[in-house]
């Protein structure tokens, strides 16, 4: 469980952020708006990167709903995120059927090759990582996940893992 | 080689477009049942089938849908789960990637068939990029004339939207998932009344599993009556197997109801056998929830009758020598698999995804969580094995939804089946931290897996 970082730093939406915001709300029947919560969310995840307490404030308005409405669904769902990760979020699989294709070999082996326990961010501020639960890809396991597009790494090794934080960080510099 | 009925085309390149999917005689059970059939042949037609539900429970999907509420003047909605969560089931994922035409053309005639004008699809929100595959697709299935208004010039009229989930396994059951279509936390809801009378925003709703969804484009296709002759008994028609863990060929095959457990593992058109010229330990059968078998108990019933790949056979035994179908995520654990680390890392799966609700549930799952730690790290007692069954029995039963029950089985079908496994994580704790326990007495059905291999 990542902690909540507290800050009362004001947020902007972009225009894209804001029409995305009401083609959600379109999606539903009249006054129902409140159903858009959760896909708004990673929309706002996906700009700011997590979820501050100005962010959510600022999704309620648009929502017409009351803050808490917000903060209580950011807090249940384990995808909406209550502080800053790295700019690429590593979320390996620890759930059974990985492990027995050697999940807990990969976690151990990011923890060592990044320099960082779960949860904390690399100094460059590029990397950080945390095991989830099952993702739904038992049988190309170990795998791992990176938001906000939440593309899949499949069939984990150690040289896989040195490969793509590589080609990361070289994207990153880039 | 058994029919395919869901997965024919999966190997066809584009298939994943409108096009190619059309070309292959795509949303031709639109055509069908808009054209020929009223919405309560349809219903008729998939009770013909005897489709059972694809997502874990088995209840009959054609009785589902006739218990759908019809007053007058309120909407009423048809809901896709697409939540797939439970650890060792991906099929829904391989088949939303592949082929997702497939579920939205079943989306249409299953919407038909209910008279919902507007339904949605509620997908995991880790699967964003087969949400963003979905919304193309359906962007692509409205410009054809198959989704919007009057599709076809029936005067039908159906939009179709994608909801991406939070990330919480408690939505894959069906109240927890209209909780969280309306922007609220994923806290199951008491039944009565069931989603049929009071779904979602309080009107009569179906939630169907994709794989049950994508199951009525065939049976309208070919009717249920040519639906029903594949499969065994009350288990008709194909199933979508997700096989992973220790197999030499994982992935999402498509069987024939009943075909027999060992063929499926040890054939090469299935699983191939156990990766790595090792012996099987124990299988979960259908997702991690259902009970674990030892090896022998799996291949053989307790009568020493070949186990097949239905909802009965899996089942054959009860929950002493049997198990369930589930959802039919295969889990496969060879000879160095450690099944105390396993259970508690279930446990640990159950803890956390618990929506803390109830208490049995909430309290105890932590608990079971902490003992079975314990016990993996050499500071069990022999204590422990029972209280786990204990604490199982005190969840079991006494939630409000069936993620309880989930988190009771796997430890004590675990206990049941390899208590001197726990045992000599006790007896031999400095051991335990630092080797296995091997394949134990669980053997005798290796010599198949020798053959085989």
């Amino acid at each position: 469980m990542l902690k909540v970082q507290h800050t009362n730093e004001p947020v902007e939406f972009s225009e894209a952020l804001i029409s995305s915001i009401a083609d959600k709300i379109s999606r539903y029947p009249e006054g129902k708006q409140k159903s858009a919560l959760l896909p708004v969310l990673h929309d706002v995840q996906a700009e700011l990167g997590w979820l501050s307490v100005p962010a959510m404030d600022k999704v309620a308005a648009y929502l017409q709903i009351e803050p808490i409405e917000v903060y209580e669904v950011a807090t249940f769902y384990t995808m909406y995120l209550m502080r800053p990760q790295g700019k690429y979020f590593l979320e390996v699989c620890r759930t059974g059927p990985c492990c027995l294709v050697g999940a807990e070999k990969i976690m151990d082996y990011l923890e060592e090759k990044l320099g960082v326990k779960e949860g904390e961010v690399t100094a460059d501020g590029l990397f950080s990582w945390r095991g989830v639960e099952c993702l739904a890809a038992c049988g190309f396991g170990p795998v791992l996940q990176i938001g906000p597009e939440y593309t899949f790494y499949e069939n984990l090794t150690p040289a896989s893992v040195d490969q793509l934080i590589s080609d990361l960080t070289a994207k990153a510099n880039n | 080689m058994a029919r395919k009925l869901l997965l024919e085309h999966i190997n066809v390149p584009g298939i994943n477009t409108y096009d190619v999917y059309r070309s292959k005689g795509g949303y031709a059970s639109v055509e069908k049942a808009l054209k020929t059939l009223s919405p309560e042949d349809v219903v008729e037609e998939v009770k013909k089938s005897g489709l059972r539900g694809r997502g874990g429970a088995g209840f009959p999907t054609g009785m589902k849908w006739s218990f759908l509420a019809k007053p007058e003047g309120v909407a009423r909605y048809l809901v896709c789960n697409a939540d797939e969560s439970e650890p060792g089931t991906f099929k829904d994922r391989y088949l939303m990637t592949y082929i997702p035409h497939l579920l939205i053309e079943g989306m249409i005639v299953a919407s038909y068939a209910l008279g919902a004008k507007t339904s949605y699809i509620y997908v995991r929100g880790e699967m964003m990029p087969q949400i963003r595959i979905l919304e193309r697709a359906i962007a692509e299935a409205k410009n054809a004339g198959f989704l919007g208004k009057n599709i076809l010039g029936t005067g039908y009229d159906l939009e179709l939207y994608v909801q991406p989930g939070g990330g919480a396994y408690i939505c894959g059951e069906e109240t927890a998932l209209l909780e969280s279509l309306e922007g609220k936390r994923g806290n199951p809801r008491i039944k009565p009344p069931f989603p049929a009378i009071a779904g979602l925003y309080g009107c009569p709703t179906v939630v169907n599993n994709v794989e049950s969804i994508a199951a009525v484009v065939p049976i309208i296709n070919e009717g249920g009556d040519e639906y029903a002759k594949l499969g065994i008994g009350r288990s008709t028609g194909t199933k979508l197997i997700s096989a992973g863990g220790n197999v030499k060929k994982p992935g999402v095959y498509e069987i024939d109801l009943g075909l027999p457990v060992e063929e499926f593992l040890y054939s090469d058109e299935y699983c191939g056998g156990i990766a790595n010229g090792k012996r099987l330990k124990a299988v979960v059968a259908g997702g991690s929830s259902v009970p674990i078998l030892p090896a022998n108990l799996f291949l053989k019933t307790a009568n020493n009758e070949a186990r097949l790949m239905s909802y009965e056979s899996l089942a054959d035994g009860g929950f002493a020598t049997g198990t369930m179908m589930g959802s039919g995520g295969f889990i496969a654990f060879d000879e160095d698999q450690c099944i105390v680390r396993n259970t508690w890392n279930f446990a640990r799966f159950y803890s956390h995804e618990s929506c803390g609700q109830c208490s049995p549930c909430r309290e105890g799952t932590g608990w079971m969580e902490k003992v079975l730690h314990r016990l993996e790290n050499g500071q069990g007692k022999m204590s422990d094995m029972d209280m786990l069954v204990d604490i199982s029995k005190k969840i079991e039963g006494n939630t409000i939804c069936p993620l309880g029950d989930a988190a009771a089985w796997p430890v004590a079908s675990a206990i049941r089946h390899f208590r001197d496994e726990f045992e000599w994580h006790v007896t031999n704790a400095a051991t335990a931290v630092t080797r296995n326990y091997g394949i134990g007495n669980y053997a005798d059905p290796l010599i198949i897996a020798e053959k085989a291999g």
